[in-house]
């Protein structure tokens, strides 16, 4: 319930703005909501798979991971699945709800590309977030108290990603396009989906990249939970 | 097949703050082979690297140089084939689900490591009945006493049929039945023959009820390397008797094979030091004969004790 309340007052938000302007960053009021259930969608499936990760730098700091290296299971997976909170599915529930809404208000031009985009941008955003959780997350093998750090990326990407880029200033959008890949979760699926040029001119193609952004940022994450691991395996306690 | 295999396994840790850091040794180039079968104990006082080593040989810490075979395989590297092979019990961490009734524990133990269900059963049944686990198989575990975890723990080390069964502290914390039953177990599992036992301890009568070999580990170092009974031999420490009186007396000089005398509490309490060669009961009657006693007490030489006497003879030239 109190986080039904959280995204009607995120919304409210976006709808406040839009008493004051037309247009946000070049998109409408629909257009954008279409953009943060997207957003909220994939951020609720991605949070409902890998929100035990946050449990991580306690394991860490504890030793407590050590018993996870003695079992024949892959770390990540034993952590991941310690516990699943199905509260969580009230987040997913809220934003499909939203992107339903904005589907059918905004009156698409339905294509058979455009109905795959919708199905499937919010697992592709599901995954890029997630990969994104569990490599920010990591940072804990290194560094005891980087939590702050990394709940500030899972949660800031939240409300990042919910609004079309073209509001963000140059160097953060270069940040949401190529480092942390946040732009791929909603921008360029809705670009997609609204069959509209882009604001900023990037290439057409990149509004059906996702899946394979989602492809690296996995590749990505397993590589650096592998040697977040093995620099555990080097410090122990 | 040889179970443990190390070569010149060593082992530093960088400690300190960021801007003071030093490279400490844990563990000092440690060379040994355990056969199958056979039952170690591994001695040696706090941060003599004795948990350190076992977390090189289980594949939670990547050794800084040496290398290590255990049932064949690379600890680090083939971690999880490793996993299914040994049981591991660390004192003072659990391998069990908190919030699980101990049964789903060990059902989720027995999935993990795909163990058959007829031999889950028949395995975890034995257990059971041996360490009388029955009453409290239902109970959530974070409401089982340290005593009654400890058996749990030891039974998901055990559940897979383990060549090794690596246990770090099993006793530490224990009351004296619990410990005693404990015992008893694992040297009833380890005088079937198909589990390797290693374990460390403080507790000396551990390592007498347990073990026939003896490694004893001191900053890194193996100081040394022998059957139980032939150490026991060279470097049995004194047990000393502490006698509570009823009245103060003056110090019981004089009693055969005592070597030392020390009085507490104006007299009411003496402590006597005395030989391995001396029948305590005797002692005691003698003691009771001279005194009136109002309780008395054994206490055992320590592993600290036995590590001074190593100490004392052993000359370590690397040092």
């Amino acid at each position: 319930m109190a986080q039904i309340i959280g995204q009607a007052i995120e919304l409210l938000g976006i709808l406040v703005v839009f008493t004051q302007v037309r247009s946000l960053g070049g998109f409408s009021s629909t257009e954008v909501v279409l953009m943060y259930g997207l957003a909220a969608t994939a951020f609720g499936l991605a949070i409902l798979c890998v929100e035990q990760i946050e449990k991580l730098p306690e394991y860490v700091r504890t030793g407590q991971f050590d018993v996870m290296l003695l079992r024949p299971l892959s770390t990540l997976a034993q952590l991941l699945t310690a516990d699943l909170a199905l509260k969580r599915l009230g987040r997913v529930g809220t934003g499909l709800a939203v992107l339903g809404w904005s589907l059918t208000t905004l009156q698409l031009d339905w294509t058979p590309v455009r109905a795959l985009v919708a199905a499937t941008a919010p697992l592709v955003g599901a995954v890029i977030l997630a990969a994104l959780f569990v490599a920010a997350n990591a940072v804990s093998f290194w560094l005891i108290d980087g939590q702050e750090a990394a709940n500030s990326v899972t949660y800031g990407s939240n409300f990042a990603t919910s609004y079309p880029i073209t509001v963000y200033g140059p160097w953060l959008r270069r940040l949401m396009c190529f480092v942390l890949p946040g732009a791929f979760v909603a921008y360029f699926p809705a670009l997609a989906l609204l069959g509209r040029p882009d604001p900023l001119g990037l290439p057409d193609a990149l509004r059906y990249s996702p899946p394979l952004v989602a492809a690296l940022t996995v590749a990505l994450t397993t590589l650096i939970w592998r040697a977040g691991v093995r620099h555990y395996q080097g410090t122990g306690s | 097949m040889t179970i443990i295999h190390t070569d010149r396994l060593h082992r530093e840790f960088t400690v300190g703050t960021r801007l003071r850091r030093r490279r400490v040794t844990a563990v000092a180039d440690v060379t040994l082979t355990v056969e199958p079968g056979d039952a170690v104990g591994f001695l040696g006082p706090n941060g003599a690297g004795k948990s350190t080593t076992i977390k090189m040989l289980t594949g939670v810490l990547v050794p800084t140089s040496g290398w290590a075979r255990v049932c064949g395989l690379d600890p680090v590297r083939q971690r999880r084939e490793l996993a299914r092979r040994i049981g591991v019990v660390f004192g003072q961490r659990s391998q069990l689900w908190w919030d699980l009734p101990l049964v789903e524990s060990f059902d989720l133990h027995g999935a993990i490591h795909r163990v058959p269900s007829a031999r889950f059963r028949e395995r975890l049944d034995e257990c059971v009945q041996l360490l009388d686990m029955a009453p409290f198989l239902a109970t959530p575990v974070r409401q089982l006493s340290l005593g009654q975890r400890m058996r749990g723990e030891v039974t998901a080390a055990l559940l897979h049929s383990p060549r090794l069964l690596v246990l770090d502290e099993p006793t530490i914390g224990l009351d004296l039945a619990s410990k005693e039953r404990l015992r008893g177990f694992l040297s009833t599992v380890n005088a079937r023959g198909d589990v390797t036992l290693l374990l460390t301890t403080h507790d000396l009568p551990d390592v007498e009820r347990l073990c026939r070999r003896v490694i004893v580990i001191d900053r890194g170092r193996v100081l040394v390397d022998d059957e139980l009974s032939t150490l026991r031999a060279r470097f049995a420490g004194n047990r000393a008797l502490v006698v509570e009186l009823t009245e103060p007396i003056p110090p019981l000089l004089g009693l055969p094979g005592v070597v030392d005398v020390s009085v507490q509490a104006q007299g009411l309490r003496q402590r006597l030091e005395f030989t391995q060669a001396v029948n305590a009961a005797e002692l005691i009657a003698a003691v009771a004969a001279r005194a009136p006693l109002r309780d008395v007490a054994i206490a055992e030489p320590s592993i600290e004790d036995l590590v001074r006497a190593l100490y004392a003879t052993e000359d370590s030239p690397a040092r």
